[in-house]
């Protein structure tokens, strides 16, 4: 035992245990609303206890086991719960009563966590109550911090959790790791989840704690599935990303582009443990989306300023990209790669040939404006970030638009 | 085990198959049929009349009320359907996904709340 531990201290186990509790818990009571009560029931007796005799020397499996002992104490009070008391009782010994600490619960729990990922990114459940899901399980995250963090009503984020658990409950949504042969199929989807939890916290300043998340969890995956290309990738890229945000904005709060952002600004620790995870995705040569936009990043990172950009290298990439993910943005982002390496107004033949399909997109005619001034076509350069500014009513975009139809 | 209702999704409007597509179709669905009873999931499997030859029974007050045509129109109704025992969603998906290949129509699975 330590000294009495702070309440932030308690808060950080409680973060960084609950979703390996409620994994484990799943699994021996074969019920996700039961593990999540005895799970808070631990944690409400952890509170109380943990002030005064200081955290014990493993509090993951403390936790497990208080829990599991509170759940059989509940079974055994509702006669409908005899079935899964007697499942509880049978997976394993009953704890010692006395010395919940020496319970050594790791074992299995890799794998738990594991099933549980997978469970709560089922193909069969939406995109959003995904989502939600694996914030709530595995990242302990409360039902009104999920509902904040994504601009909902809280009611609308609590039924959302409800129906997902009920669907799982219902429909028999195994808990359980896909079959290799099934794996190409049901990956994408929780790397889908991550990221979208990233780009969540990455597009707005005031919800970092999203991609913090999104990053703890591509590093739970990283951990679970160390042979998995993608996951890496998609943990590289959201290291490679994150770096850049004490850059990303100017001393008044504006944005400040990649081409304009001081790379002294940028993270060196979290560039370096990204170059480090494309590097071993180079190695197993089996790309992917992910992993490419990563590649694309490091080459970035790579660069000490933006003259230096290795422009061809990004340009091959963007190749590869469109070639196992074709769509119309990645094509954009192609063409200012292109622009780079051979000019302008090759370019601008791409942007154009894009602009029915990405009409609606302002970003499409914000690039078409660079390549058009570049090209010496003030007047179209004017009138394309002016259709730019009519797509867009993010405050970051406009204010990075508007100073440059100021500069003329 | 627990049993999944497989529905097929036939649109109300548009060409129905020509009588050779339909004798592939039906090939093609027997196939399955056997391939689920060799798996041990097959419980039943029929394909319907369509939604105007319906006819709905429902309650009023003491009585009951006879109505012609389908409950609600709507623009898919249920063509034809399938009843599996499966161990889980993924195994009903499994046969899901083997149905409407077969059938070339979206199949709904959905799991009984309960069953004999």
């Amino acid at each position: 035992m330590t000294g009495p531990p702070s309440s932030a201290t308690i808060t950080r186990i409680v973060a960084e245990e609950y979703g390996r509790c409620v994994a484990t818990l799943t699994r021996v009571l074969g019920d996700i609303d039961l593990a999540e009560d005895a799970v808070q029931d631990a944690l409400t007796v952890a509170l109380t206890r943990w002030p005064g005799d200081g955290v014990p020397p493993n509090p993951g499996g403390w936790l497990v086991t208080t829990a599991r002992r509170r759940a059989l104490d509940r079974l055994r009070r509702d006669a409908v719960g005899r079935d899964k008391e007697a499942r509880a009782a049978r997976e394993e010994p009953p704890p010692d009563e006395d010395d919940p600490d020496d319970q050594d619960e790791e074992g299995p729990v890799h794998d738990d966590r594991l099933r549980l990922v997978f469970t709560c990114c089922h193909p069969a459940l939406a995109l959003p109550a995904r989502v939600a899901l694996t914030l709530r399980l595995l990242g302990g995250l409360e039902t009104p911090e999920i509902a904040r963090a994504f601009l909902v009503p809280e009611a609308t984020m609590a039924q959302r959790i409800v129906r997902a658990k009920n669907k799982i409950r219902a429909a028999r949504i195994p808990y359980r790791v896909p079959h290799d042969a099934d794996l190409p199929d049901r990956l994408p989807g929780v790397l889908a989840v991550v990221y979208l939890v990233f780009t969540e916290g990455h597009a707005t300043a005031t919800r970092e704690d999203l991609a913090a998340e999104a990053i703890r969890l591509g590093r739970l995956l990283a951990e679970l599935m160390p042979d998995e290309p993608e996951v890496l990738g998609l943990l590289a890229l959201m290291l490679l990303t994150e770096a850049r945000r004490p850059a990303r904005r100017a001393a008044d709060g504006s944005r400040v582009l990649l081409a304009d952002q001081d790379r002294a600004r940028w993270d060196a620790g979290l560039v370096a443990e990204g170059l480090d995870l494309v590097r071993r995705c180079l190695r197993r040569d089996r790309p992917g989306p992910y992993q490419l936009q990563a590649a694309i990043n490091a080459v970035h990172a790579s660069a000490p300023d933006t003259a230096s950009t290795d422009w061809g290298q990004i340009l091959a990439l963007h190749d590869q990209l469109l070639a196992v993910a074709p769509s119309p943005t990645v094509a954009l982002n192609r063409a200012v790669a292109v622009a780079e390496t051979a000019g302008p107004a090759a370019a601008l033949a791409i942007v154009d040939q894009l602009a029915e399909r990405l009409d609606r997109y302002h970003l499409l005619h914000a690039v078409r404006a660079d390549l058009l001034r570049r090209l010496g076509r003030d007047d179209e350069a004017r009138d394309a970030l002016d259709a730019a500014l009519a797509r867009t009513h993010d405050p970051d975009d406009r204010a990075l638009l508007i100073a440059r139809r100021d500069r003329g | 085990m627990a049993h999944y209702l497989l529905s097929v999704i036939t649109p109300s409007e548009g060409e129905p198959p020509s009588d050779p597509e339909m004798q592939e179709i039906m090939g093609r669905v027997a196939q399955l049929q056997q391939d689920m009873q060799e798996a041990g999931v097959w419980v039943f499997s029929g394909g319907l009349e369509a939604p105007d030859t319906a006819t709905v029974l429902s309650r009023s007050g003491d009585d009951v009320l006879v109505t012609d045509g389908p409950f609600v129109e709507l623009k898919e109704y249920v063509g034809g359907l399938t009843i599996i025992d499966a161990p889980d969603l993924d195994a009903a998906l499994h046969w899901g996904r083997r149905s409407t290949e077969a059938v070339g129509l979206p199949i709904e699975v959905r799991p009984f709340h309960w069953a004999p």
